[in-house]
């Protein structure tokens, strides 16, 4: 029988979540699901498992990573499981890897295919999903996280059986926890959301040529993007950088000038629906991964894409 | 203060991976090397904060003798000295590598105190186990907080922030404590020349630790397939904008 930690935000499991419970199923066994604090009673009505069970504490109104890890840790060995398995999101990797060594195992990281056996085969993803590493994972217990995006989300359906319980916390494992909140900046399009981002690379030449790609960005009610190159050139500030260690983009489409296409941005923007390259080299990495591309200019050819926009919008 | 940053030499891979013929490591024989972004950014923040405090910066890395490059790179923008755990260049796991520097670490803090803050990417680029500053955090018996975009040290105790759906949560460490860090924390400066010149002169100090056997057992890498595809073409130069107006039309982000 196998653990799953689902997180869930609004009272639902994440979609992130449920891809988790679909690589678990691969592992054969009974599922069970692990839901931690806040709205996890009403989450864990959603969650198709044999057993769901909610953790709820005063002190897990906040997230605290050492609590989270000593709560999966101590229902593993409750009822016996021999995989824990959890989505690759920020918090839940931090309370794994924190698990993994409570429990003296490894932990393999954004897996993307288990084959069940001992040792457990997988697949796992490197350089932000650029490459792909196969790997057998010697373990008392095997722990892994699912990379987000690879793997498709279990159907919908209900628990077997709902089961609460207030685990024992100490002292030491709330000491790190959030103690305060600040608020996302107000307005403007966030590049999460956008439907359209149209970005700049080192093509761009300068934080001022950044006005054509500003132009046609608001023109499309869109978000600004860039590359790392423009981030170190300090042309445009790190929180609109796409890439491997930027943004995860997933627009409908993504505008990319002057952009080389180097695999740490690729791994950034493959989530975009399309990608459209404005590049004056067509032979640059980018128009492997595009779908459209424009052959020149940047600073030309914006310049005349917001004219058309608004020509035709009069 | 004294602060240690660990960081790991990485391959700058460009725009297309390439394998060895074994599919065991990529081909580097035409790539050049650098820190893992997120540390660079731990080592830039690292210098700010002795240059803010006072003390001593040290940087680690756990590689093959080439990466003593790396360490002059550090030491060029700032940090005072070097701890290399010089490897034959087969890669280490999260839980040998954590081992490894658990152990450089007590060493150094038997003979020169405490470090107040370990910084750490929050993960590395190339293999991405996200998990060997919390490994090293635990067997240390310290506070950590992961994936972090500010870092501020006010008396005993780091202020920590990390970005969560736009806002960011905050958490206070008591020190001593170890923080891994996101690139974005700091935009990390250039080395000067003179910068350059001193770095070669810095003391470094060299152990070769023995590698276990890896619990997380590489078979083979491979690159992805469908990356690959030829796009197409809507013009060239100015006269495209029609035919990029007519896309956006027709996918509905324009009117």
């Amino acid at each position: 029988m196998n653990l799953v930690l689902v997180e869930h935000a609004d009272g639902v499991a994440t979609d992130v979540s449920l891809q988790a419970l679909a690589l678990a199923e691969g592992l054969g066994g009974d599922l069970h699901a692990l839901l931690i604090g806040q709205g996890g009673a009403q989450a864990a009505q959603g969650v198709p498992a044999a057993v769901a069970h909610v953790a709820e504490h005063d002190a897990l109104d906040v997230f605290a990573p050492d609590a989270w890890a000593a709560i999966v840790c101590g229902l593993a060995e409750r009822i016996g499981a021999t995989a824990i398995v959890a989505p690759g999101s920020e918090r839940a990797t931090d309370a794994m890897a924190r698990a993994a060594v409570r429990l003296g195992e490894p932990l393999a990281a954004n897996c993307t295919a288990v084959t069940p056996g001992d040792p457990i085969a997988l697949t796992r993803v490197r350089w932000g999903g650029s490459l792909l590493e196969e790997a057998r994972l010697h373990a008392g217990r095997a722990l892994l996280t699912v990379a987000p995006h690879a793997v498709a989300p279990v159907g919908p359906g209900s628990p077997g059986s709902i089961e609460t319980f207030t685990p024992e916390l100490a002292e030491a494992d709330l000491v790190v926890r959030v103690r305060d909140r600040v608020a996302p900046p107000e307005g403007g399009v966030s590049l999460a959301d956008a439907k359209v981002v149209v970005s700049g690379g080192r093509g761009v030449g300068s934080a001022e040529g950044f006005a054509a790609i500003e132009e046609l960005a608001s023109l499309l009610g869109g978000a600004v993007g860039c590359s790392r190159a423009v981030t170190m050139s300090g042309w445009r500030p790190h929180t609109d950088q796409v890439g491997q260690t930027g943004n995860k983009i997933a627009p409908e489409i993504y505008i990319a000038c002057g952009v080389s296409g180097a695999t740490q941005h690729i791994a950034g923007c493959k989530g975009a629906k399309r990608i459209l390259a404005v590049n004056t080299d067509p032979e640059a990495p980018i128009m492997s991964v595009a779908d459209y591309a424009v052959v020149g200019d940047l600073h030309e050819v914006l310049p005349a894409i917001s004219a058309e926009l608004r020509a035709r919008g009069r | 203060m004294r602060i240690l940053v660990c960081v790991k030499r990485v391959p700058m891979t460009g725009g297309r991976i390439v394998l060895t013929e074994d599919e065991q490591a990529i081909e580097t024989k035409h790539l050049g090397f650098a820190i893992s972004p997120h540390e660079e950014c731990g080592v830039e923040e690292a210098v700010r904060l002795v240059e803010q405090h006072g003390g001593e910066s040290v940087v680690l890395t756990l590689g093959p003798a080439d990466a003593e490059e790396q360490l002059r790179d550090a030491m060029a923008i700032g940090v005072d000295r070097g701890l290399h755990l010089v490897t034959n260049g087969e890669e280490w796991d999260p839980e040998a590598t954590a081992g490894a520097i658990v152990e450089a670490i007590t060493a150094d803090e038997a003979a020169s105190g405490p470090f107040d803050l370990i910084f750490f990417g929050n993960e590395s680029a190339d293999s991405g186990g996200f998990q060997v500053g919390l490994r090293t955090a635990y067997a240390l018996g310290r506070p950590c907080a992961t994936g972090l975009k500010s870092v501020t040290v006010d008396g005993g105790a780091a202020r920590c922030e990390q970005e969560v759906g736009g806002g960011r949560d905050v958490y206070e460490l008591p020190l001593p404590a170890v923080v891994t860090v996101l690139e974005g924390l700091n935009l990390p400066r250039y080395p000067s020349v003179p910068g350059r010149m001193r770095a070669g002169r810095k003391p470094l100090d060299a152990t070769t630790p023995t590698r276990p056997a890896s619990r997380l057992e590489r078979a083979r890498l491979v690159v992805p397939e469908g990356d690959s595809k030829q796009a197409e073409v809507l013009g060239r130069g100015p006269d495209a904008a029609a035919a990029v107006v007519d896309l956006l039309r027709q996918i509905g982000v324009a009117s």
